[in-house]
Protein backbone atom coordinates (compact mmCIF):
# COMPACT_ATOMS: atom_id res chain seq x y z
CA UNK A 1 0.00 0.00 0.00
CA UNK A 2 2.83 2.35 0.93
CA UNK A 3 4.66 1.51 -2.26
CA UNK A 4 1.56 2.20 -4.28
CA UNK A 5 1.25 5.60 -2.63
CA UNK A 6 4.90 6.43 -3.36
CA UNK A 7 4.39 5.36 -6.97
CA UNK A 8 1.29 7.54 -7.32
CA UNK A 9 2.88 10.60 -5.79
CA UNK A 10 6.09 10.31 -7.80
CA UNK A 11 4.24 10.19 -11.11
CA UNK A 12 1.36 12.41 -9.99
CA UNK A 13 1.57 14.64 -13.07
CA UNK A 14 0.82 11.70 -15.31
CA UNK A 15 -2.22 10.64 -13.30
CA UNK A 16 -3.59 14.16 -13.17
CA UNK A 17 -3.13 14.24 -16.94
CA UNK A 18 -5.09 11.01 -17.42
CA UNK A 19 -7.99 12.19 -15.23
CA UNK A 20 -8.36 15.67 -16.73
CA UNK A 21 -7.70 14.60 -20.30
CA UNK A 22 -10.37 11.91 -19.99
CA UNK A 23 -12.86 14.53 -18.78
CA UNK A 24 -11.92 16.73 -21.75
CA UNK A 25 -12.42 13.93 -24.26
CA UNK A 26 -15.75 12.94 -22.72
CA UNK A 27 -16.92 16.56 -23.00
CA UNK A 28 -15.88 16.66 -26.66
CA UNK A 29 -17.67 13.44 -27.51
CA UNK A 30 -20.82 14.49 -25.73
CA UNK A 31 -20.68 17.85 -27.45
CA UNK A 32 -20.31 16.18 -30.82
CA UNK A 33 -23.26 13.89 -30.28
CA UNK A 34 -25.96 16.48 -30.38
CA UNK A 35 -27.47 15.46 -27.06
CA UNK A 36 -26.09 18.35 -25.10
CA UNK A 37 -27.46 19.02 -21.67
CA UNK A 38 -24.56 21.23 -20.62
CA UNK A 39 -25.09 24.81 -21.69
CA UNK A 40 -21.50 25.96 -21.48
CA UNK A 41 -21.52 27.66 -24.86
CA UNK A 42 -22.53 31.02 -26.19
CA UNK A 43 -26.22 30.64 -25.27
CA UNK A 44 -24.98 30.90 -21.71
CA UNK A 45 -26.06 34.24 -20.17
CA UNK A 46 -22.59 35.43 -19.16
CA UNK A 47 -20.88 34.48 -22.40
CA UNK A 48 -23.77 35.82 -24.48
CA UNK A 49 -23.86 39.21 -22.81
CA UNK A 50 -20.09 39.61 -23.17
CA UNK A 51 -20.39 39.08 -26.92
CA UNK A 52 -23.41 41.38 -27.09
CA UNK A 53 -21.52 44.29 -25.48
CA UNK A 54 -18.65 43.98 -27.90
CA UNK A 55 -21.07 43.82 -30.78
CA UNK A 56 -22.53 47.25 -30.12
CA UNK A 57 -19.24 48.71 -31.27
CA UNK A 58 -18.91 46.43 -34.26
CA UNK A 59 -22.45 47.13 -35.44
CA UNK A 60 -21.78 50.84 -35.31
CA UNK A 61 -18.73 50.50 -37.55
CA UNK A 62 -20.70 48.46 -40.07
CA UNK A 63 -23.71 50.76 -40.24
CA UNK A 64 -22.87 51.94 -43.73
CA UNK A 65 -22.85 48.51 -45.28
CA UNK A 66 -25.99 47.48 -43.42
CA UNK A 67 -27.76 50.57 -44.70
CA UNK A 68 -26.80 49.74 -48.25
CA UNK A 69 -28.08 46.21 -48.02
CA UNK A 70 -31.32 47.40 -46.41
CA UNK A 71 -31.82 49.93 -49.19
CA UNK A 72 -31.29 47.23 -51.78
CA UNK A 73 -33.75 44.97 -50.07
CA UNK A 74 -36.28 47.77 -49.84
CA UNK A 75 -35.98 48.37 -53.55
CA UNK A 76 -36.56 44.71 -54.23
CA UNK A 77 -39.61 44.57 -51.97
CA UNK A 78 -41.06 47.69 -53.59
CA UNK A 79 -40.67 46.09 -56.98
CA UNK A 80 -42.56 43.05 -55.79
CA UNK A 81 -45.25 45.27 -54.31
CA UNK A 82 -45.68 47.09 -57.61
CA UNK A 83 -46.10 43.80 -59.40
CA UNK A 84 -48.75 42.78 -56.90
CA UNK A 85 -50.77 45.98 -57.46
CA UNK A 86 -51.07 45.16 -61.11
CA UNK A 87 -53.39 42.21 -60.62
CA UNK A 88 -56.22 42.17 -63.15
CA UNK A 89 -59.24 41.99 -60.89
CA UNK A 90 -61.88 41.89 -63.61
CA UNK A 91 -61.25 38.39 -64.87
CA UNK A 92 -61.89 36.21 -61.86
CA UNK A 93 -62.83 36.97 -58.34
CA UNK A 94 -61.47 34.45 -55.92
CA UNK A 95 -61.70 35.03 -52.20
CA UNK A 96 -58.46 34.09 -50.65
CA UNK A 97 -58.10 33.60 -46.93
CA UNK A 98 -54.68 35.03 -46.26
CA UNK A 99 -54.51 33.36 -42.82
CA UNK A 100 -54.19 29.99 -44.45
CA UNK A 101 -52.15 31.26 -47.36
CA UNK A 102 -49.05 32.44 -45.65
CA UNK A 103 -47.02 29.45 -44.68
CA UNK A 104 -43.84 31.29 -43.76
CA UNK A 105 -43.30 34.35 -41.63
CA UNK A 106 -39.90 35.94 -41.17
CA UNK A 107 -38.60 37.83 -38.21
CA UNK A 108 -35.21 39.38 -37.82
CA UNK A 109 -32.47 38.81 -35.26
CA UNK A 110 -29.12 40.44 -34.64
CA UNK A 111 -25.98 38.34 -34.94
CA UNK A 112 -24.05 38.77 -31.70
CA UNK A 113 -21.33 36.25 -32.40
CA UNK A 114 -20.19 34.84 -35.70
CA UNK A 115 -17.36 32.46 -36.46
CA UNK A 116 -15.94 31.48 -39.84
CA UNK A 117 -12.48 30.15 -39.05
CA UNK A 118 -13.44 26.83 -37.49
CA UNK A 119 -14.44 23.60 -39.11
CA UNK A 120 -17.81 23.58 -37.36
CA UNK A 121 -18.95 27.16 -37.19
CA UNK A 122 -21.75 28.35 -34.94
CA UNK A 123 -23.52 31.72 -34.94
CA UNK A 124 -25.21 33.21 -31.87
CA UNK A 125 -28.25 35.46 -32.28
CA UNK A 126 -30.12 37.67 -29.83
CA UNK A 127 -33.58 36.06 -30.03
CA UNK A 128 -34.61 33.08 -27.92
CA UNK A 129 -37.56 31.00 -26.83
CA UNK A 130 -39.34 34.06 -25.37
CA UNK A 131 -39.39 35.57 -28.87
CA UNK A 132 -40.65 32.35 -30.42
CA UNK A 133 -37.44 30.74 -31.67
CA UNK A 134 -37.58 26.96 -31.68
CA UNK A 135 -35.00 24.31 -32.38
CA UNK A 136 -34.53 23.43 -36.05
CA UNK A 137 -35.90 26.72 -37.44
CA UNK A 138 -34.41 27.77 -40.76
CA UNK A 139 -32.28 30.94 -40.84
CA UNK A 140 -31.72 33.05 -43.98
CA UNK A 141 -29.58 36.06 -44.85
CA UNK A 142 -31.25 39.46 -45.13
CA UNK A 143 -30.77 40.11 -48.82
CA UNK A 144 -29.80 36.82 -50.44
CA UNK A 145 -28.66 33.37 -49.37
CA UNK A 146 -29.19 30.81 -46.64
CA UNK A 147 -27.51 30.75 -43.24
CA UNK A 148 -28.40 27.54 -41.37
CA UNK A 149 -30.57 25.99 -38.71
CA UNK A 150 -31.25 26.90 -35.07
CA UNK A 151 -29.40 24.49 -32.81
CA UNK A 152 -29.87 25.43 -29.13
CA UNK A 153 -32.32 27.92 -27.69
CA UNK A 154 -32.20 29.69 -24.33
CA UNK A 155 -34.62 32.36 -23.09
CA UNK A 156 -33.17 35.32 -24.98
CA UNK A 157 -30.45 33.83 -27.16
CA UNK A 158 -30.07 31.03 -29.65
CA UNK A 159 -27.21 29.35 -31.50
CA UNK A 160 -27.42 28.67 -35.22
CA UNK A 161 -25.52 25.85 -36.90
CA UNK A 162 -24.28 27.81 -39.89
CA UNK A 163 -23.87 26.38 -43.38
CA UNK A 164 -20.13 26.49 -42.67
CA UNK A 165 -20.43 23.42 -40.46
CA UNK A 166 -19.87 19.81 -41.43
CA UNK A 167 -23.15 18.85 -39.74
CA UNK A 168 -25.37 21.08 -41.87
CA UNK A 169 -27.03 20.00 -45.07
CA UNK A 170 -29.75 22.00 -46.82
CA UNK A 171 -32.08 20.77 -49.54
CA UNK A 172 -31.50 22.72 -52.77
CA UNK A 173 -32.22 22.38 -56.46
CA UNK A 174 -31.05 24.04 -59.69
CA UNK A 175 -33.42 26.85 -60.59
CA UNK A 176 -34.43 25.29 -63.90
CA UNK A 177 -35.14 21.76 -62.66
CA UNK A 178 -36.98 20.24 -59.75
CA UNK A 179 -34.13 17.87 -58.91
CA UNK A 180 -33.32 17.80 -55.22
CA UNK A 181 -29.74 17.84 -53.97
CA UNK A 182 -28.16 18.66 -50.68
CA UNK A 183 -25.95 21.64 -50.02
CA UNK A 184 -22.96 20.87 -47.81
CA UNK A 185 -19.73 22.56 -46.76
CA UNK A 186 -16.50 21.03 -45.52
CA UNK A 187 -15.08 17.73 -46.80
CA UNK A 188 -11.70 19.12 -47.70
CA UNK A 189 -13.00 22.52 -48.76
CA UNK A 190 -12.89 25.18 -46.08
CA UNK A 191 -13.28 28.25 -48.22
CA UNK A 192 -16.14 30.32 -46.82
CA UNK A 193 -17.29 31.44 -50.25
CA UNK A 194 -17.64 27.92 -51.69
CA UNK A 195 -19.96 24.99 -50.97
CA UNK A 196 -20.93 21.74 -52.63
CA UNK A 197 -24.21 20.41 -53.97
CA UNK A 198 -24.43 16.64 -53.88
CA UNK A 199 -26.90 13.93 -54.83
CA UNK A 200 -28.39 15.49 -57.98
CA UNK A 201 -28.95 12.66 -60.49
CA UNK A 202 -26.53 12.62 -63.42
CA UNK A 203 -29.09 12.89 -66.21
CA UNK A 204 -29.85 16.54 -65.47
CA UNK A 205 -27.73 19.00 -67.43
CA UNK A 206 -26.36 21.60 -65.05
CA UNK A 207 -23.97 24.15 -66.51
CA UNK A 208 -21.47 26.50 -65.07
CA UNK A 209 -23.18 29.72 -63.99
CA UNK A 210 -26.56 28.14 -63.25
CA UNK A 211 -28.34 29.45 -60.19
CA UNK A 212 -29.00 27.18 -57.25
CA UNK A 213 -32.08 27.85 -55.10
CA UNK A 214 -33.62 26.19 -52.06
CA UNK A 215 -35.97 23.36 -52.93
CA UNK A 216 -38.69 24.03 -50.38
CA UNK A 217 -38.03 20.89 -48.35
CA UNK A 218 -36.60 20.98 -44.87
CA UNK A 219 -37.74 24.28 -43.39
CA UNK A 220 -36.58 26.77 -46.03
CA UNK A 221 -39.17 28.42 -48.29
CA UNK A 222 -38.80 27.43 -51.94
CA UNK A 223 -36.74 29.61 -54.25
CA UNK A 224 -34.30 31.42 -51.96
CA UNK A 225 -31.19 32.16 -54.02
CA UNK A 226 -28.18 30.28 -52.69
CA UNK A 227 -25.35 30.53 -55.17
CA UNK A 228 -23.98 30.07 -58.67
CA UNK A 229 -22.43 26.87 -60.00
CA UNK A 230 -18.71 27.46 -60.37
CA UNK A 231 -17.48 23.95 -61.29
CA UNK A 232 -19.36 20.99 -62.71
CA UNK A 233 -16.67 18.53 -63.70
CA UNK A 234 -16.34 17.00 -60.23
CA UNK A 235 -17.01 13.46 -61.28
CA UNK A 236 -17.77 11.02 -58.51
CA UNK A 237 -18.15 7.96 -60.71
CA UNK A 238 -21.66 7.05 -59.63
CA UNK A 239 -25.07 8.12 -60.80
CA UNK A 240 -25.06 11.39 -58.89
CA UNK A 241 -23.17 14.54 -59.70
CA UNK A 242 -21.32 16.85 -57.42
CA UNK A 243 -21.26 20.59 -58.07
CA UNK A 244 -19.11 23.29 -56.61
CA UNK A 245 -21.00 26.54 -56.12
CA UNK A 246 -19.94 29.98 -55.03
CA UNK A 247 -22.28 31.34 -52.38
CA UNK A 248 -24.10 34.63 -52.87
CA UNK A 249 -23.94 35.69 -49.25
CA UNK A 250 -20.81 36.67 -47.36
CA UNK A 251 -20.60 34.86 -44.02
CA UNK A 252 -17.78 37.03 -42.77
CA UNK A 253 -20.00 40.08 -42.75
CA UNK A 254 -23.24 38.85 -41.23
CA UNK A 255 -24.99 41.50 -39.11
CA UNK A 256 -28.65 40.54 -39.21
CA UNK A 257 -30.42 37.33 -40.09
CA UNK A 258 -34.06 36.36 -40.64
CA UNK A 259 -35.61 33.42 -38.86
CA UNK A 260 -38.18 31.52 -40.88
CA UNK A 261 -41.25 30.50 -38.94
CA UNK A 262 -43.07 27.74 -40.74
CA UNK A 263 -46.75 27.50 -39.81
CA UNK A 264 -46.94 23.93 -40.97
CA UNK A 265 -43.88 22.49 -39.22
CA UNK A 266 -45.91 20.53 -36.70
CA UNK A 267 -48.35 19.26 -39.26
CA UNK A 268 -45.56 18.23 -41.62
CA UNK A 269 -43.55 16.50 -38.88
CA UNK A 270 -46.59 14.58 -37.70
CA UNK A 271 -47.32 13.49 -41.25
CA UNK A 272 -43.76 12.46 -41.97
CA UNK A 273 -43.34 10.42 -38.78
CA UNK A 274 -46.50 8.60 -39.79
CA UNK A 275 -44.90 7.53 -43.06
CA UNK A 276 -41.73 6.44 -41.33
CA UNK A 277 -43.66 4.11 -39.06
CA UNK A 278 -45.20 2.30 -41.98
CA UNK A 279 -41.92 1.54 -43.70
CA UNK B 1 4.31 32.07 -3.80
CA UNK B 2 3.50 35.57 -2.63
CA UNK B 3 0.43 37.65 -3.30
CA UNK B 4 2.20 39.68 -5.98
CA UNK B 5 2.81 36.58 -8.12
CA UNK B 6 -0.82 35.55 -7.72
CA UNK B 7 -2.03 39.00 -8.71
CA UNK B 8 0.25 39.14 -11.76
CA UNK B 9 -0.97 35.74 -12.93
CA UNK B 10 -4.64 36.61 -12.52
CA UNK B 11 -4.05 39.82 -14.47
CA UNK B 12 -2.21 37.89 -17.18
CA UNK B 13 -5.04 35.35 -17.40
CA UNK B 14 -7.66 38.06 -17.90
CA UNK B 15 -5.65 39.99 -20.51
CA UNK B 16 -4.62 36.91 -22.53
CA UNK B 17 -8.13 35.42 -22.61
CA UNK B 18 -9.64 38.78 -23.50
CA UNK B 19 -7.25 39.24 -26.41
CA UNK B 20 -7.74 35.64 -27.55
CA UNK B 21 -11.54 35.75 -27.46
CA UNK B 22 -12.24 39.20 -28.79
CA UNK B 23 -9.31 39.81 -31.13
CA UNK B 24 -7.47 36.67 -32.21
CA UNK B 25 -10.69 34.65 -32.65
CA UNK B 26 -11.46 36.79 -35.68
CA UNK B 27 -7.99 36.46 -37.12
CA UNK B 28 -7.15 33.80 -39.66
CA UNK B 29 -4.75 33.52 -42.55
CA UNK B 30 -6.68 31.95 -45.46
CA UNK B 31 -8.64 29.93 -42.92
CA UNK B 32 -5.52 27.80 -42.46
CA UNK B 33 -3.69 29.46 -39.66
CA UNK B 34 -5.25 30.79 -36.46
CA UNK B 35 -3.09 31.80 -33.50
CA UNK B 36 -3.82 30.57 -29.96
CA UNK B 37 -1.82 32.84 -27.71
CA UNK B 38 -3.72 32.32 -24.45
CA UNK B 39 -1.61 29.21 -23.73
CA UNK B 40 1.23 31.58 -22.81
CA UNK B 41 -0.53 31.89 -19.44
CA UNK B 42 -0.03 28.18 -18.73
CA UNK B 43 3.52 28.22 -20.08
CA UNK B 44 4.82 30.96 -17.78
CA UNK B 45 3.15 29.91 -14.51
CA UNK B 46 5.74 29.88 -11.68
CA UNK B 47 8.07 26.88 -11.27
CA UNK B 48 6.93 26.20 -7.71
CA UNK B 49 3.31 25.55 -8.61
CA UNK B 50 1.94 22.19 -7.32
CA UNK B 51 0.96 19.79 -10.10
CA UNK B 52 -2.68 19.54 -9.02
CA UNK B 53 -3.06 23.33 -9.19
CA UNK B 54 -1.37 23.43 -12.59
CA UNK B 55 -3.76 20.84 -14.00
CA UNK B 56 -6.79 22.51 -12.44
CA UNK B 57 -5.76 25.86 -13.96
CA UNK B 58 -5.20 24.23 -17.36
CA UNK B 59 -8.61 22.58 -17.17
CA UNK B 60 -10.35 25.80 -16.10
CA UNK B 61 -8.64 27.95 -18.74
CA UNK B 62 -9.50 25.48 -21.48
CA UNK B 63 -13.10 25.28 -20.33
CA UNK B 64 -13.44 29.08 -20.33
CA UNK B 65 -12.10 29.31 -23.86
CA UNK B 66 -14.35 26.46 -25.02
CA UNK B 67 -17.38 28.30 -23.70
CA UNK B 68 -16.55 31.25 -25.95
CA UNK B 69 -15.52 29.14 -28.95
CA UNK B 70 -18.53 26.78 -28.74
CA UNK B 71 -16.17 23.80 -28.87
CA UNK B 72 -16.79 22.18 -25.49
CA UNK B 73 -13.92 19.87 -24.49
CA UNK B 74 -11.50 20.61 -27.32
CA UNK B 75 -9.37 23.32 -25.72
CA UNK B 76 -9.85 21.73 -22.31
CA UNK B 77 -8.14 18.53 -23.43
CA UNK B 78 -5.45 20.46 -25.30
CA UNK B 79 -4.59 22.60 -22.25
CA UNK B 80 -4.34 19.51 -20.04
CA UNK B 81 -1.99 17.91 -22.58
CA UNK B 82 0.07 21.12 -22.59
CA UNK B 83 0.31 20.98 -18.79
CA UNK B 84 1.75 17.46 -19.01
CA UNK B 85 4.32 18.56 -21.61
CA UNK B 86 5.29 21.46 -19.38
CA UNK B 87 5.82 19.21 -16.33
CA UNK B 88 7.79 16.63 -18.31
CA UNK B 89 9.99 19.14 -20.11
CA UNK B 90 10.84 21.06 -16.95
CA UNK B 91 11.65 17.88 -15.02
CA UNK B 92 13.84 16.57 -17.85
CA UNK B 93 15.76 19.78 -18.49
CA UNK B 94 16.50 20.74 -14.84
CA UNK B 95 17.29 19.30 -11.53
CA UNK B 96 14.18 20.29 -9.60
CA UNK B 97 16.06 21.92 -6.71
CA UNK B 98 18.57 23.79 -8.79
CA UNK B 99 16.09 26.29 -10.24
CA UNK B 100 16.44 29.75 -8.78
CA UNK B 101 14.29 31.60 -11.30
CA UNK B 102 10.67 32.36 -10.39
CA UNK B 103 9.02 31.46 -13.70
CA UNK B 104 9.96 30.00 -17.10
CA UNK B 105 9.79 33.20 -19.15
CA UNK B 106 12.05 34.25 -21.99
CA UNK B 107 13.89 36.85 -19.92
CA UNK B 108 14.65 34.38 -17.14
CA UNK B 109 15.57 31.32 -19.13
CA UNK B 110 17.24 32.64 -22.25
CA UNK B 111 16.11 32.40 -25.87
CA UNK B 112 17.39 28.90 -26.60
CA UNK B 113 15.70 27.12 -23.72
CA UNK B 114 12.49 29.10 -24.02
CA UNK B 115 12.08 28.59 -27.76
CA UNK B 116 12.46 24.79 -27.49
CA UNK B 117 10.01 24.79 -24.57
CA UNK B 118 7.52 26.99 -26.47
CA UNK B 119 7.74 24.91 -29.67
CA UNK B 120 7.02 21.67 -27.80
CA UNK B 121 4.11 23.12 -25.80
CA UNK B 122 2.55 24.84 -28.82
CA UNK B 123 2.81 21.84 -31.15
CA UNK B 124 1.23 19.43 -28.66
CA UNK B 125 -1.56 21.88 -27.85
CA UNK B 126 -2.33 22.63 -31.51
CA UNK B 127 -2.28 18.99 -32.60
CA UNK B 128 -4.81 18.10 -29.90
CA UNK B 129 -6.99 21.11 -30.75
CA UNK B 130 -7.14 20.49 -34.49
CA UNK B 131 -7.51 16.72 -34.38
CA UNK B 132 -10.22 16.85 -31.72
CA UNK B 133 -11.99 19.57 -33.67
CA UNK B 134 -11.95 17.49 -36.85
CA UNK B 135 -12.74 14.34 -34.85
CA UNK B 136 -11.86 12.00 -37.70
CA UNK B 137 -8.74 10.80 -39.43
CA UNK B 138 -9.67 11.36 -43.08
CA UNK B 139 -8.09 14.59 -44.24
CA UNK B 140 -5.38 13.96 -41.64
CA UNK B 141 -2.93 15.74 -43.91
CA UNK B 142 -5.06 18.85 -44.10
CA UNK B 143 -5.63 18.88 -40.35
CA UNK B 144 -1.91 18.39 -39.73
CA UNK B 145 -1.13 21.26 -42.08
CA UNK B 146 -3.58 23.55 -40.33
CA UNK B 147 -2.15 22.61 -36.94
CA UNK B 148 1.45 23.23 -37.97
CA UNK B 149 0.74 26.49 -39.79
CA UNK B 150 -1.21 27.71 -36.78
CA UNK B 151 1.64 26.60 -34.51
CA UNK B 152 4.06 28.76 -36.50
CA UNK B 153 1.72 31.73 -36.21
CA UNK B 154 1.23 31.18 -32.46
CA UNK B 155 4.96 30.72 -31.87
CA UNK B 156 5.68 33.97 -33.64
CA UNK B 157 3.14 35.92 -31.59
CA UNK B 158 4.19 34.28 -28.31
CA UNK B 159 7.88 35.02 -28.86
CA UNK B 160 6.96 38.57 -29.79
CA UNK B 161 4.93 39.02 -26.60
CA UNK B 162 7.75 37.55 -24.53
CA UNK B 163 10.35 39.81 -26.13
CA UNK B 164 8.24 42.86 -25.42
CA UNK B 165 7.09 42.11 -21.87
CA UNK B 166 9.48 39.64 -20.26
CA UNK B 167 12.87 40.57 -21.60
CA UNK B 168 14.11 42.46 -18.55
CA UNK B 169 17.14 40.24 -17.79
CA UNK B 170 18.31 39.45 -21.29
CA UNK B 171 22.03 39.92 -21.64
Amino acid sequence: MRNLWIFLSRYNAFFFFIVFFAIGIILTVRNNAYQRSVTLNSTNAVVGSAYERLNVLKRYLNLGQVNDSLAQENAKLKTTLLQLQNVDTTSTVVVKDSLNQQQYTLFSAKVIKNSITLRNNVITINKGSLQGVTQGMAVVSPSVGVVGFVMDVSENLATVRSLLNSGTSISVSPKKYNAFGSLVWGDGNFDITKAYVKEIPNHYKVNKGDTIVTSGAGGFPKGILVGKVSRTELSTGDSFMSLEISLFNDFSNLQYVYLVKNRMTQEQNALETLTKDEQ
Amino acid sequence: MNSRTIFINIFRWIILLFVQIFLLRNLAYYNLSTPFVYILFLMVLPFGIPNILLFLLAFGTGLTLDAFYDTLGVHTSACVALALVRVLFISVSFNRDAIDEPEPSLGNMGFKWFSVYAILCIIVHHLVVFFLEAFKLDEAGYTLGRALLSAVFSLFVILLVEFIFHNRKAN
